[in-house]
């Protein structure tokens, strides 16, 4: 079956010119999704393994070819599908490995120099200078390839595709060969480097953590379709249907901004609300009081009270008064969908939903204990 | 002991050697990097001097090129001399008989280079001729090595072909393995001994060398 979708793309990037228009169809794949190309902004296509994601990015790059379908950059075509293609060398697209891809055999400023061939010696040495700079890196000038750590591997590997000025970024599963702390602090700083490079990326991930940090627009990808387009709280808010639910979690996903710190426990200010989380694990970076994150609330961890109900007291809790907007049957259970200053989703019983006689518009108070609010930092106070 | 034949030996050796690299290089490239469905005949025939007794290499070598085959009859115009049992002939025959030697290694090194760095490159913007230098032969420095000493140490020890094209001419054509080979056969033992124990310490130092550089050298074993 054949699904089309509607590219979610802002207005005034709709001319071709401004687009990166794929078709890719190869083996299981067969999906449609357009990359706008104006004023930077980060793409994830978002999926579990499997789905075609990282064949989708390896025809961009011109890695691999199209089986029929198109990918037409900024109006040029690069691949028409029947075998004429511009080649990989011509396209100017930057391509970060899953793995790095470094060359063993150079140190690391020959590494970034790689692609700058057709570049002056000094112009060359400053260029490289100012990548690895740029990323964080300029403390592994000097050394080799095996001398790196997996995230210093990974600036480097940035640096090399960064440095020469592509059009276009294509990153694949960019933090996922690191470890967990690692792979936490550099992908604040990641979406940081993103942002300042200017450059237009798309981003292959099946994280949700990744994707809720870096995307500006995630596209969702099941079984080599294109299921969801849309800003990271619509996918995750409100997925499109029961496979993309699955995929992404059913999860409030709304940005907040950390309005005080007190050791464990961090206040968020949610629109007009507030939000006490209680970080349990030691986070990697500590939140300042400034940060924007992004507020994930599993819907099964929201519990619904009746006003005047709820005792307090008993662990730290966030009673949130809400109003009722709307009630699905989900199987056994029933998703609540709740306007709290901000749509809250909760997952109740049947027989919950009976007894306390609740109907679209009933005033409820929403509980979630602190431990279950979970922050993920998109952008750290300056 | 037969010096003149050991210097008719090791020029050829290495004639052979920097010729082959020149051609093994880029043709183990295409082997290993384009799969076309007639790469298999190819590979079929750079090996074919593995199996093929060297008498019947050096019969089709020197019916090649002997004056009678337009090759030679073009070489014989041209440059007013002939092919067959000149040193350019035994070079031309040293060159396909060691064929093999030059291009398996390189095969197998080629063949262990990460594709992913391949890519790398292409995606950076070099063709494949870049590629080959910068990505492709650097990390295959193990397998160049041992390609280049096979190559000289079977041509050195190459006798069939030898006496099949090149025949006995000394100062031409008349290489260690023949000048042993004439020794007994004239009961000079004496001189067979010497020449022979010449080129035994000669082999053993050179593969000696070989394979301590690489074990120096790390990772790449010479025989991947």
């Amino acid at each position: 079956m054949r699904r089309t979708v509607r590219p979610v793309v802002p207005a005034a990037a709709s001319a071709a010119n401004d687009l990166l228009d794929v078709h890719v169809r190869r083996h299981v794949v067969d999906a449609r999704l357009a990359v706008p190309l104006a004023g930077g902004g980060v793409t994830v296509l978002f999926g579990p393994s499997g789905a075609g994601k990282t064949t989708i990015l390896r025809c961009i790059a011109g890695l691999d070819r199209t089986e029929g379908g198109h990918i037409t950059m900024a109006g040029t075509n690069w691949d028409d599908g029947a075998g004429s293609s511009v080649p990989a060398r011509h396209r100017r697209v930057g391509y970060l490995f899953q793995d790095h891809a470094l060359f063993p055999h150079l140190g690391v400023e020959a590494n970034v120099a790689f692609g700058l061939h057709r570049v002056g010696a000094s112009e060359r040495n400053e260029r490289v200078r100012a990548a690895l700079a740029a990323v964080g890196a300029a403390e592994c000038t000097g050394r080799t390839v095996d001398e790196l750590s997996g995230g210093e591997a990974q600036r480097v590997a940035l640096a090399r595709a960064l440095v020469t000025e592509p059009r276009l970024l294509l990153l694949d599963e960019p933090l996922s060969a690191l470890d967990a702390p690692t792979r936490a602090r550099l992908r604040t700083d990641l979406r940081r480097m993103l942002e300042l490079s200017g450059i237009p990326a798309l981003i292959v991930t099946h994280d949700r953590s990744e994707a809720l940090v870096l995307a500006d627009r995630v596209v969702v990808l099941i079984d080599g379709t294109v299921r969801q387009v849309g800003s990271p709280e619509e996918v995750f808010d409100r997925p499109a249907d029961p496979d993309v639910a699955r995929i992404v979690g059913i999860e409030t996903a709304t940005p907040g901004v950390v309005s005080h710190v007190d050791d464990d426990l961090i206040q968020v200010d949610v629109g007009t609300r507030q939000l006490t989380a209680l970080t349990l694990e030691q986070p990697v970076e500590p939140h300042n009081v400034g940060d924007q994150v992004l507020v994930c609330v599993r819907a099964q961890d929201v519990a619904i009270e009746l006003p005047g109900a709820a005792g307090g007291g008993r662990s730290p809790r966030n009673q949130l008064p809400a109003e009722i907007t709307s009630i699905t049957t989900d199987g056994a259970l029933v998703r609540v969908e709740l306007d709290a200053g901000f749509a809250l989703t909760a997952y109740i019983t049947r027989p919950a939903l009976a007894e306390l006689e609740l109907d679209v518009g009933s005033r409820v108070v929403a509980s979630v204990k602190s431990p279950a609010v979970h922050l993920i930092t998109r952008r750290r106070a300056e | 002991m037969d010096w003149q034949s050991i210097g008719v030996s090791l020029r050829l050796a290495l004639a052979t050697t920097a010729i082959l690299i020149v051609i093994a290089v880029p043709l183990a490239a295409w082997l290993t990097f384009t799969r076309r469905r007639w790469t298999v005949l190819l590979e079929a025939v750079v090996a074919l001097p593995l199996v093929l007794p060297p008498t019947v290499l050096g019969y089709y070598v020197l019916v090649t090129l002997g004056t009678r085959s337009p090759l030679g009859r073009w070489w014989q115009e041209t440059t007013g001399g002939t092919l067959a049992f000149t040193f350019t002939g035994l070079l031309v025959a040293s060159v396909l008989y060691s064929l093999p030697f030059a291009v398996q290694p390189l095969l197998a090194a080629f063949a262990g280079v990460d594709r992913r760095l391949l890519e790398a490159s292409e995606v950076l913007g070099r063709g494949r001729a870049g590629t080959l230098l910068r990505v492709v032969l650097p990390l295959s420095r193990a397998g160049l090595a041992t390609a280049c000493v096979l190559t000289f140490a079977h041509t050195v020890g190459e006798f069939g072909v030898v006496l099949m094209v090149g025949g006995n001419i000394p100062g031409e054509t008349r290489t260690v393995s023949i000048s042993v080979y004439d020794s007994v056969q004239a009961f000079d033992y004496a001189s067979a001994g010497r020449t022979s124990a010449v080129l035994l310490v000669f082999s053993l130092v050179v593969l000696t060398l070989t394979y301590a550089l690489q074990r120096r050298g790390g990772r790449q074993r010479m025989w991947a």
